[in-house]
């Protein structure tokens, strides 16, 4: 019984989460803002095996998010709509919903491939090297995207909501909403237990010493490829979800600026704490949407209090000092993140009788 | 077939020359040691053997196939087990974790069957716990087995080291300065434990020490080096009257 209780919940959460929103008990926006968090989710425990278990620093994450994005999209739509560039449908479009997971692991698997493109220099380069490499395969990959006109260039790529109200014309289901909850669900399942076996944690032993692993027995070569290759795969699946949730991608949204979140939600939650990931994922998602409403809040505040002219307005664009400023504080004050390297249940010995963490 | 031969191996870092046609021969289960001063390329010769540095010239054969070139993750697949001189465990996972974890090369399962949760990786995982238990109780170290190696005394951290080694069953086992910043108590334990590891396991031990009373006390063969170049070999009685030997550790008298 208690070991069919994480499965339990999770299932009895989801049916209330599809009931919900079919009943038009949670509206639009509150299911996007559970489909980002959920692909927030992806995107910081995927890194965290990177830069968290291996402790290595790659800050390129939003790469692979494109690949995975652009080869699902482009799938879906070549296979399933009619394009003004691809032709016709191969396929009918009613067979897009017994499909779609077939696409989604079709962009984790090419995402998985490039990851090798960093992956492979890894061998030799660590540290401050490695970063600029994949610093650098973040460009490669967005400037190639931009420069295909094939797939929209610099102007994006779009299509995807066809598939979706495909998917929805045969059964009416939140469609979206249930595949991000399945693909974080199988995401983190895979992370904890490729980290919690004897395998997965020599990466754990490459990040305290690699000489020492490497000298113990641990093919650090091989480590290095499968932890690079599960890392870009998820953060691929993510934005093969990504992309079809908004219906519509461009090269701009896979920049450095969405490594860079990606980046933040892994030091916020703590290097090498699943658990972290997963809860600065939703801190982090909830207060980006949070500061929507709240910056109108202190501009009408500091308006009313005559503290600033009349004229200028804060606008959004402030949420990017905020957000900063978090993490400036945070370094400073918890340079480990929310939960350092520990899980929930280091925490709450409790939790431990329910479900084992590592 | 000799265990582990050396001929010839020569190693350059640039224009320097650490080691000059070194050349050992270990039988079976020998316990040998590797003296010479600071500098010498005592531990180059480590790290050559245990794959860490590619030699310029010379061969290295163990079980009769040459590891030069390979990986040291393969060298210590086919039995060549090491310490460090500075402790080289994994500071931030338990002493047994130290222990699993160097259990890699024999996991025995996949990627796909630790994702999976096969029965191999149950049967894995399993073999690995009990191989690890094993060697921490035979060593007097699970009381230990939850600690951080951080927290532990340094004579307790050199002692989960060795027994890190050891347990992936290796055939020849190389010490590089065990008793280095051990206190007389625990210098003596150690005497006893690499005696007992000797006598119990049957495998070659390979040592290279500083500490004399160590050295002459455990080994049955001594090799000698300075900058890079082999001055003497022995048995201990035969090194510690060599004219050689007292020089390079000495000085000659002569201004």
């Amino acid at each position: 019984m208690q070991r069919l209780s994480i499965p339990l919940m999770l299932t009895l959460l989801f049916s209330a989460l599809i009931a919900a929103s079919q009943t038009g008990l949670i509206d639009l926006y509150i299911q996007s803002v559970i489909m980002f968090i959920g692909i927030n989710i992806i995107l910081s425990s995927s890194l965290n095996i990177v830069n968290g278990y291996m402790g290595e620093f790659a800050c390129g994450h939003a790469a692979f998010m494109a690949i995975g994005a652009y080869v699902a999209s482009i799938l879906n739509v070549w296979l399933f709509t009619k394009d003004k560039f691809f032709g016709s449908p191969l396929l009918p479009p009613e067979m897009a919903i017994y499909c779609f997971p077939l696409v989604l692991m079709a962009g984790g698997t090419v995402a998985a491939f490039a990851g090798m493109l960093v992956a492979i220099p890894s061998f030799k380069t660590r540290g401050d090297y490695l970063a600029i490499i994949t610093i650098a395969a973040n460009f490669i990959v967005t400037s190639t995207i931009i420069n295909m006109s094939a797939i929209g260039g610099a102007r994006g790529f779009m299509g995807m909501k066809k598939i979706v109200f495909a998917m929805e014309d045969v059964v009416d289901l939140p469609w979206m909403l249930i595949w991000v909850i399945i693909g974080t669900v199988f995401s983190v399942w895979l992370i904890r237990r490729y980290v919690s076996s004897t395998y997965g944690k020599g990466i754990i032993a490459i990040h305290q010493d690699e000489i020492a692993a490497e000298i113990m027995g641990v093919n650090t070569n091989r480590m290095k490829l499968t932890a690079f290759m599960i890392s870009s795969g998820l953060a691929g699946l993510a934005g093969a979800l990504f992309a079809h949730i908004l219906g519509y991608i461009n090269p701009g949204s896979f920049g450095i600026l969405k490594s860079t979140e990606c980046l933040v939600m892994v030091y916020l939650g703590g290097m090498g704490s699943l658990s972290g990931s997963v809860i600065s994922a939703i801190l982090f998602t909830l207060l980006l949407e949070g500061l929507r409403f709240v910056i109108p809040w202190i501009d009408a505040g500091l308006h009313w209090l005559n503290l600033i002219p009349d004229a200028y307005e804060i606008s959004q664009v402030w949420k990017w000092v905020i957000i900063p400023l978090i993490l400036v504080l945070l370094m400073q004050f918890r340079p480990e993140g929310i939960m350092g390297n520990k899980e929930l249940s280091d925490i709450f010995p409790r939790l431990r009788k329910w479900y084992q963490f590592k | 077939m000799a265990l582990l031969e050396i001929s010839g191996l020569t190693q350059n870092f640039g224009g320097l020359c650490a080691l000059s046609d070194f050349s050992i021969r270990f039988n079976g289960d020998e316990l040998t040691g590797l003296i010479g001063p600071n500098g010498a390329g005592k531990t180059t010769v480590f790290n050559l053997t245990s794959g860490f540095y590619t030699p310029s010239a010379g061969d290295i054969r163990f079980k009769g196939r040459s590891i030069v070139g390979l990986r040291p993750h393969q060298i210590t697949g086919m039995g060549v087990a090491r310490t460090f001189q500075n402790i080289r465990l994994w500071n931030d996972m338990s002493v047994l974790d130290n222990i699993r974890i160097s259990q890699h090369y024999s996991m025995g399962y996949s990627l796909w069957d630790a994702l999976m949760r096969t029965a191999v990786h149950g049967r894995g995982e399993q073999r690995i716990d009990r191989t690890a238990m094993e060697i921490l109780e035979s060593l007097n170290l699970s009381h230990y087995a939850a600690e951080l190696p951080r927290n532990l005394p340094y004579g307790i951290q050199r002692k989960v080291e060795i027994a890190r080694a050891l347990s992936i069953k290796p055939s020849l086992l190389l010490l590089d300065e065990p008793a280095a910043g051990l206190n007389s108590a625990d210098i003596q334990g150690l005497i006893q434990l690499i005696q007992w590891i000797h006598d119990t396991f049957d495998i070659a031990i390979w040592m290279i020490e500083h500490q004399m009373a160590v050295v002459m006390k455990l080994c049955s063969w001594i090799k000698v080096i300075d900058f890079g170049v082999t001055i003497a070999e022995g048995t201990p009685g035969e090194i510690q009257n060599n004219p050689d030997v007292i020089k390079a550790y000495l000085g000659d008298d002569t201004i």
